[in-house]
């Protein structure tokens, strides 16, 4: 009796399988939110809460301006701090899509009350953006195989290294974001051609909006819809839901995308959008044919006018495309498109893409390193989806193949391969873990079954059959359900390890082991940076090597002749020059620019090598490229790149050179090593007396890491 | 008729300011200083002169208002200006400190003159005599020469003076000592008697020197001390009643010695110390109340890494280097944070009113301050902010927004300008404040989650399709 009146008071508190199936799913998801956004935080707790690398200090910068100066002065802003003398239009050649999502998380958080910092709300969207990103992963995931896929999808992007490089604390840049809105884009298109909504197509022309305002990376969605869209007309899969998702996610999200002034009217002129555009025409005609097979009930009548129609589509298609590309109104492809289609394509033409390590193509260990399991569970989550066919698999399994191909060509695409690689594996550890639980549960049950209602001979028989037929499956599939296990393990453990080794450094502040196992900080850039933005007239303008340029605008808030955003070749190329010519020639340059102080990035000191000198040979190739009389030869003995006294003797007087080893002659860097021992390069320098006739020292940090020059007047003519 | 009464009334204001006037610019002729002696200290870029006089009222009545003149070169650098009478003989001396107010003399002096006024806690006697000790303390007084100095050459300054004290009494005989702060004087102009034994020179004594004598001297010596001068602080104290103090100070630091010209180079800063870079400073001590703890140091673009903190039961000290050393001219901004335990700060007046009692001052040891800002934040739903200052000092409130903030909190903001450290002071800001407001975030953020939960329940249970 008692026993009754409570359980019957328990009841509204037990839940039903379903119920609890969801609480298991909605707290997994929960963890993984939260797990995603604090496994991204290694870079806060060991550094601190600070912007990282060099695109990121721009993004802040002009963040910061956003949010101090509003919305119609960032769209109309000039800078005149950078590419001094020509400046830059900083709001028709952005993305806004960043700094507009943080600006707002910034209104919101203060619009309830909460003070928080800009600074904090940039360092920290990237990885609430990477939360999100195991969100839209679980609902993709569920959308193309199961939610069991999609859990583990989650899971697996939540901590995939190719995804953190991108996305850790302060890691602001645009991917933060743009792999969230990719993956979003995708994810409401997939659904939109399954539902045939049009509903479900209008978000994910917004989705595409959100991307284009994001990341140049829009490209590749704009190109991969397209080219899936062309597959499933060829697979006989034109169906009229295809039609409704694309035709209105194309024309919508193109309308939306020219409202971004940065790709304006490219998707009616450039090259790189005319696949959509064709295709486009390509879903009109098929419907059109749809339409008239519908009214002709003649096959052979229909197969004549399908091909009239077809050869007349495709040439007024061809005709129309050669009269564009003619007449120019439809730019030819640009370079970075071509390298991306031919890995070799920059490194003989382009020298500034190539430049960039970023840019490199990608190495195996790199792929490796990145995607660790995920490397061969790809393969078979690909086995899975040709098993089991459908418009979403074959959208994914083409996502994951060209994607593929893309992070082949460039270090830097890992990223935009990691969704799909993230959720092909996930079908394929979803499937598989599916398929033993089942085959272990199965058995199970005919046990039990067995033992309840048959006889004891017809148990003792069943027992026996099972035995006999399958015990060698039931240990099998256990073996291999702890072999995944094991490897998902092994997985969570390396992406932890690789999270906080490799890619929680912020790269402005570098640490190293002292000599006793402390840990010594070299804080120089900052030095630096903080140097020129107190102690030099606020008018002063900067020379350096394009790499450092958003960095000093952001942290020195001085005007700098070139930056990160290299749009214009030629003054690279001019500032590449003036760095490999003789002092003369390049105080000449230095006047013609109006450069107040010279910045150069020197490791000889502290041994850390990606200094200016390890980067000279591309300022010459840059600046030769533009100034022929910049010879790459000139600079090289034998082929081979020396600063020691067998140096050719024009890199051993050029102002390179010149800016940083001055006066390093006199330093002792190591114990038992002559004075001048360049520890980057491991050699004693071979030019010790250097005078400097034009510019002087005006800044050296602590370290010598950076060292600034203070180029001085012209002499008196008298 | 009327004509004839405003004639009277004219002329009896007249007579009456005429009057008044007689008997204000009567009392500086009372006095006699029979002897003076003054020592000046300029062993840092903060002079402190340290002036004795023996005075004698020579008046036929009593008089307790003793003036001081000060040229005004000397006003505008004057920081602070304190006067103690010294009472009792020999070793059983007490002092008592006095009021001291800038005013205005009326009779045209022979030179241009500003006066300050010492009120005598008792008035003088006809022909009684005491002591009186009067600081002075000036700020941005040694002037750089050469202006610009390179980094292998030493900080040379000149101060001016004159070797008779300014005053408007009668001085019967006075000394002066100048204290440099090494051996090395370049000049100084001998007014004999005049005396140089090792890093002071003596000028005087000089006998009966009439009312506003002057004589005009300067010494040229060198001082490699740190001129190190906040040029504005804001310190902010934001009280919470849960527990906790927090204190966040933005600097903005410069070098206002000689500037630095040409080159600076690494090499002989690391290699030579000593000889070069003699007046720049790398290194700057803040003096912190005990038990701070989560002090940070900081500026605009990151966290300064090299800072070292030093606790014990009575004082913190925290040593912090700015990111490059500072040479003439240069400046650097940065910001110092910390927490400290409510209740050592924090206390309850008699008339149920709280309040704060804390240091005006600035942590930094030695430094100078041209602004200084305190802005004591008081917790939302405080009310009747009344600071006490020990100095006089402009106040004015604000409100700040923090976090969680609905109708924003009260700011005492307190200012002054040229602050040095013997400022030092406690002072307190007393408020009221009702404890239940304490609840009112927890509150709000407890009913915000309450409404989140009861919006999924909602969500879950209520059908919101069209379709039936």
């Amino acid at each position: 009796m008692s026993n009754s009146s409570t359980s019957d008071l328990l009841k509204p508190f037990k839940l039903k399988t379903k119920q609890q199936e969801l609480l298991i799913r909605v707290s997994i998801l929960c963890l993984v939110y939260i797990l995603a956004f604090i496994t991204r935080l290694f870079s806060v707790l060991r550094y601190e809460s600070m912007i990282h690398e060099f695109d990121p200090y721009f993004n802040y910068r002009t963040t910061l301006y956003l949010t101090q100066h509003g919305f119609y002065d960032f769209w109309n802003w000039f800078d005149y701090e950078s590419w001094y003398p020509l400046g830059r239009i900083v709001g028709g050649t952005l993305y806004p899509g960043l700094m507009v999502t943080a600006a707002l998380i910034y209104r919101l958080l203060h619009f309830l009350r909460f003070a928080v910092h800009i600074r904090e709300v940039c360092v920290l969207t990237a990885p609430f953006f990477a939360s999100n990103t195991t969100l839209v992963a679980y609902f993709f995931g569920k959308e193309i195989w199961d939610s069991g896929a999609g859990l583990v999808a989650a899971i697996l992007i939540a901590v995939c290294p190719g995804y953190i490089s991108r996305s850790v604390a302060g890691s602001y840049d645009n991917e933060g974001v743009a792999i969230f809105a990719l993956l979003f884009t995708f994810y409401l298109f997939v659904k939109a051609v399954n539902k045939g909504s049009l509903a479900w197509g209008l978000a994910s022309a917004f989705g595409y909006f959100y991307m284009v305002s994001a990341w140049g990376g829009y490209v590749f969605i704009i190109n991969l819809i397209p080219l899936y869209v062309l597959v499933l007309l060829i697979t006989g899969r034109y169906s009229m839901r295809l039609y409704v998702a694309y035709n209105c996610m194309y024309i919508l999200g193109m309308l939306l995308a020219m409202q971004i002034r940065f790709v304006g009217f490219q998707h009616v002129q450039s090259g790189e959008h005319m696949a959509a555009m064709g295709v486009f025409f390509l879903m009109q005609v098929f419907y059109f044919l749809d339409w008239v097979k519908h009214m002709l009930s003649d096959t052979k009548l229909f197969q004549e006018f399908l091909s009239i129609t077809v050869t007349c589509a495709v040439a007024a298609g061809g005709i129309a495309l050669g009269v564009g590309v003619a007449s120019g109104y439809i730019s030819p492809w640009t370079g970075r498109f071509y390298s991306l289609l031919d890995p070799t394509y920059a490194k003989d033409h382009i020298p500034i893409i190539a430049s960039v390590s970023e840019h490199q193509p990608t190495a195996w260990s790199s792929f490796m390193f990145d995607f660790h399991i995920l490397l061969f569970l790809f393969p078979a989550g690909l086995y899975f989806c040709f098993k089991r066919l459908s418009d979403a698999t074959i959208f994914i399994v083409m996502y994951g193949l060209t994607s593929m191909y893309f992070a082949g060509v460039m270090v830097r695409l890992i990223l935009v391969a990691t969704p799909a690689v993230c959720l092909i594996s996930a079908i394929a550890v979803s499937a598989t873990v599916k398929n033993l639980t089942v085959l272990l549960r199965s058995k199970n049950k005919v046990a039990q079954i067995g033992s309840t209602k048959g006889t004891s001979s017809a148990k003792a028989s069943s027992k026996a059959s099972l035995d006999q037929s399958q015990p060698f499956q039931k240990n099998g599939a256990m073996a291999l359900l702890f072999g995944a296990f094991y490897l998902l393990s092994r997985y969570a453990t390396h992406c932890t390890w690789v999270t906080s080794e490799a890619y929680s450094s912020p790269s402005i502040v570098l640490a190293a082991r002292g000599a006793h196992g402390n840990r010594v900080i070299f804080d120089d850039y900052r030095e630096a940076y903080f140097w020129l933005r107190q102690n030099t007239p606020p008018d002063a303008k900067v020379m350096s090597w394009w790499d450092y340029g958003y960095q000093i605008t952001a942290m020195g808030n001085r005007t700098v002749i070139v930056d990160n955003n290299t749009w214009n070749n030629t003054h690279i190329a001019t500032v590449g020059r003036a760095m490999s010519s003789y002092e003369d020639e390049a105080y000449e340059i230095i006047r013609s620019l109006d450069v107040d102080y010279v910045l150069v990035v020197f490791g000889g000191v502290t041994g850390y090598s990606s200094d200016d000198i390890n980067k000279f040979l591309w300022m010459v190739r840059i600046g030769g490229g533009v100034f022929p009389v910049i010879k790459e030869p000139d600079y090289l003995v034998n082929g081979e790149y020396r600063v020691d006294k067998g140096a050719a003797p024009k890199m051993l007087n050029c102002l390179m050179y010149k800016l940083s080893y001055y006066r390093f002659g006199e330093m002792m860097t190591e114990y038992g090593k002559p004075p001048g021992y360049d520890r980057a390069r491991g050699v004693e320098i071979g030019n010790k007396d250097i005078k400097l006739e034009h510019l002087e020292e005006a800044f050296t940090t602590s370290n010598w890491i950076v060292r600034i020059y203070k180029v001085k007047p012209p002499n008196n003519r008298w | 008729m009327e004509a004839w009464i405003r004639a009277r009334v004219t002329l009896a204001l007249t007579l009456f300011a005429l009057l008044f006037f007689v008997s204000r610019s009567s009392p500086p002729r009372q006095f006699v200083i029979s002897n003076a002696e003054r020592r000046i200290d300029l062993s840092s870029h903060i002079i402190n002169v340290h002036l004795t006089l023996k005075v004698e009222n020579t008046g036929t009545r009593p008089a307790s208002e003793v003036v001081l003149a000060l040229t005004p070169t000397e006003v505008d650098h004057l920081a602070m200006v304190d006067a103690l009478a010294i009472k009792g003989k020999r070793k059983k001396t007490t002092s008592v400190r006095l009021e001291v107010k800038p005013t205005e003399l009326p009779d045209a002096p022979p030179i241009d003159a500003k006066y300050f006024t010492i009120y005598l806690a008792d008035p003088l006697n006809s022909g009684e005599s005491t002591t009186l000790e009067v600081l002075y303390v000036f700020m941005h007084f040694l002037e750089p020469f050469p202006a610009e100095i390179a980094q292998s050459e030493s900080q040379l300054v000149f101060y001016h003076d004159t070797a008779l004290i300014l005053s408007p009494y009668h001085i019967k005989q006075q000394t002066t000592f100048i204290k440099t702060p090494s051996t090395k004087v370049e000049s100084f102009i001998r007014v004999e008697p005049t005396n140089r034994v090792g890093t002071e020179i003596k000028y005087g004594p000089y006998e009966d020197c009439p009312p506003y004598s002057i004589s005009p001297i300067h010494v040229h010596f060198e001082n490699n001390s740190p001129f190190a001068v906040v040029e504005e602080l804001v310190q902010e104290i934001e009280i919470s009643h849960w527990g906790n103090i927090q204190v966040t100070e933005h600097y903005t630091l410069v070098h206002a010695g000689a500037r630095h010209k040409g080159v600076f180079s690494r090499v002989d800063y690391q290699s030579r110390q000593f000889s070069n870079g003699a007046s720049s400073f790398r290194y700057l001590l803040a003096r912190l109340p005990a038990r701070v703890h989560s002090v940070y140091y900081r500026d605009e673009i990151g966290n300064i890494s090299s800072s070292h903190l030093r606790t014990n039961s009575l004082k913190s000290e925290l040593e912090i280097e700015p990111r490059y050393p500072l040479f003439g001219g240069w400046k650097a901004t940065f910001v110092i944070g910390y927490g400290l335990p409510l209740q050592d700060f924090l206390f309850e007046s008699s008339d149920d009113k709280r309040y704060l009692n804390f240091t005006f001052g600035c942590p930094l040891i030695g430094m100078v301050v041209d602004k200084l800002t305190i802005k004591v934040v008081l917790p939302e739903g405080s009310t009747d902010p009344s600071p006490v200052v020990p100095f006089p000092v402009e106040h004015r409130l604000e409100a700040k927004y923090s976090s969680l903030d609905v109708i924003g909190r009260t700011v005492v903001v307190l200012e002054k300008k040229n602050f040095v450290p013997m400022h030092n002071s406690h002072f307190q800001v007393y408020y009221t404040f009702n404890p239940i407001f304490m609840l009112a975030e927890p509150l709000m953020l407890a009913s915000a989650f309450f409404m989140f939960f009861v919006a999924c329940v909602a969500y879950i249970h209520i059908d919101l399709s069209i379709r039936k």
